[in-house]
């Protein structure tokens, strides 16, 4: 019964299924990962391999055990949930904290509110924000992208350019580091340029439509850049665009279908929102960084917009 | 029978946190450790049970279109009693729960005894109604309180369990008591439900 959608007239079949999708975003983030081997080695496949494993297995007990439904690891949903999770980790993680992150994604942040499809907030930016606050000290001890290395655990840790901005710091990494990812940083967040290179695959493949992404970052740009004019000691718009969560966040989390709104102008509207925010946290917030924070809260609202940013019926009076 | 059925009632089938969802705010903001949390359902309890016996004697006496304005000056007064006795007994657990202790005069809970209650029934019953609800919200509390702490820290009642450095944190802050609450509601009906 769960396959049957009531929805009217006409009807448009696709083979489209949620796990094609699902196979579609992994594909997309497979360019970051590469990234993140060739600059923090084996760290970043065991925290992946540790996140995504303990995502699908945790899914797949709470519904075997708990819910006692049928078993939705297929969609390969879960799978997206750990890659995701993990990449807004450090690469060097202990491995008990990634099995709690896992745990908090799925089990509170998805199925606790039915599955798939329900989820009010992104589970994967749930766990790592669960994370972010439980453990402050190991949540922000980042390895140095130091090239491929097989070590686990890395003594020296560097600061993200975020962090060290917010510290008063005043070299910053140059532009074309943060392209490429060679600073420090959540494994899987350090390169714009791969996880652009994903975006691009999921609009082709019209996994996501341009108007979430593009909405956040145009937002994030302009705002920035205001504040730079006014003011040359805030960060430059450029950085803000490649630094931190920013693009991992607008291309990958933003858009994920069940937390943000379905119409085009509710989805400006949430792009839009999410850019402000991200830029007041980074620039006036205790954290360096605020882009999980800033697509959580608009999570929250995503069903406000849904209710107002309704498409007008066929042949309903909009004065009225 | 009657008068224990009342008690019992209040413990489990009326429980002020669990069923009734009443006295939210001191629920979530004093429950960051097992002894924090049982302290405030004590203090609560105190003043509940008091204003419930005097109201209920007073209940003739008190006019019906000030009733409310009454029942609040005699919460008041056993709540300033139990906050200068707590003061000059115990000061670190009066500076811990604060402002929460004054807040007791508005917690929905005693104002909701007294008038579902404890103005329609006698003192000995209301006595028995007061211990229950009481009890039911100090139990609450001290749960609530015990799993904070120990998610929180690795502890419980200040016994370490497991080292503090493993502990998720978050559960002592304000979004643990939204989240922990959430989950042991939803067991409490699970079980309640069953049977």
């Amino acid at each position: 019964m769960n396959n049957l959608i009531v929805s009217p007239a006409p009807h448009v079949h696709t083979s489209n299924t949620v796990t094609k999708t699902m196979l579609n975003v992994i594909i997309a983030l497979l360019p970051a990962l590469v990234v993140a081997v060739i600059y923090f080695g084996m760290g970043a496949l065991i925290v992946t391999g540790i996140s995504v494993v303990s995502c699908v297995l945790f899914e797949y007990l709470i519904n075997k055990f708990l819910l006692k439904k049928a078993c939705t690891i297929g969609d390969l949903s879960a799978v997206v949930t750990g890659l995701l999770l993990a990449f807004n980790l450090p690469a060097n993680l202990p491995w008990w904290i990634i099995v709690i992150g896992a745990l908090v994604a799925i089990g509170i942040g998805k199925m606790t509110f039915g599955g798939l499809g329900n989820n009010p907030f992104n589970p994967a930016l749930v766990g790592r924000v669960f994370l972010l606050i439980s453990f402050p000290v190991q949540m922000t001890t980042w390895p140095v992208p130091q090239g491929f290395a097989t070590k686990y655990i890395d003594a020296v840790t560097a600061a993200t350019p975020l962090s060290a901005f917010n510290e008063g710091a005043t070299e910053m990494p140059s532009y074309l580091d943060l392209l490429l990812g060679h600073v420090g940083g959540s494994f899987g967040e350090v390169s714009a340029l791969a996880l652009i290179i994903g975006g691009i695959y999921l609009l082709a493949r019209k996994v996501i439509t341009w108007h979430i992404p593009v909405s956040i970052i145009l937002t994030v740009a302009v705002f920035s850049c205001i504040l730079w004019l006014c003011d040359n000691t805030y960060m430059d718009p450029l950085t803000h665009l490649l630094a931190g969560g920013l693009m991992l966040g607008a291309i990958f989390m933003a858009t994920d279908y069940a937390t943000s709104p379905m119409t085009h102008m509710g989805q400006i509207i949430y792009g839009v929102l999410i850019g402000i925010i991200v830029v007041v946290i980074r620039t006036w917030g205790a954290y360096p960084e605020g882009m999980s924070f800033a697509i959580l809260i608009m999570n929250a609202v995503t069903p406000l917009l849904n209710h107002y940013c309704r498409p007008r019926r066929f042949g309903e009076n909009p004065k009225k | 029978m009657n008068y224990l059925k009342t008690l019992f009632n209040g413990i489990v089938k009326e429980n002020p946190t669990f069923v009734l969802l009443l006295g939210m705010c001191p629920t979530l903001g004093t429950t960051s450790s097992a002894i924090n949390g049982m302290s405030m359902g004590l203090a609560t309890m105190f003043v509940l049970i008091c204003s419930n016996v005097v109201i209920s004697l007073l209940k003739n006496l008190i006019p019906d279109k000030v009733h409310i304005p009454i029942y609040i000056v005699i919460v008041a007064t056993f709540v300033t009693v139990v906050q200068m006795c707590m003061e000059a007994y115990l000061p670190d657990l009066y500076a811990t729960l604060g402002l929460f202790i004054p807040l007791i005069v508005v917690n929905c809970i005693v104002l909701g005894r007294a008038e579902a209650f404890a103005a329609k029934n006698n003192p000995l019953a209301s006595l028995m109604d007061g211990i229950g609800i009481g009890l039911g919200f100090t139990i609450a509390l001290t749960l609530l309180g015990s799993i904070r702490e120990f998610l929180g820290k690795g502890c419980v009642f200040n016994t370490s369990i497991f080292p503090e450095q493993y502990g998720m944190l978050l559960f002592v802050l304000a979004p643990g008591a939204f989240i922990a609450l959430g989950y042991l509601i939803a067991i409490v009906n699970k079980i309640t439900k069953k049977s």
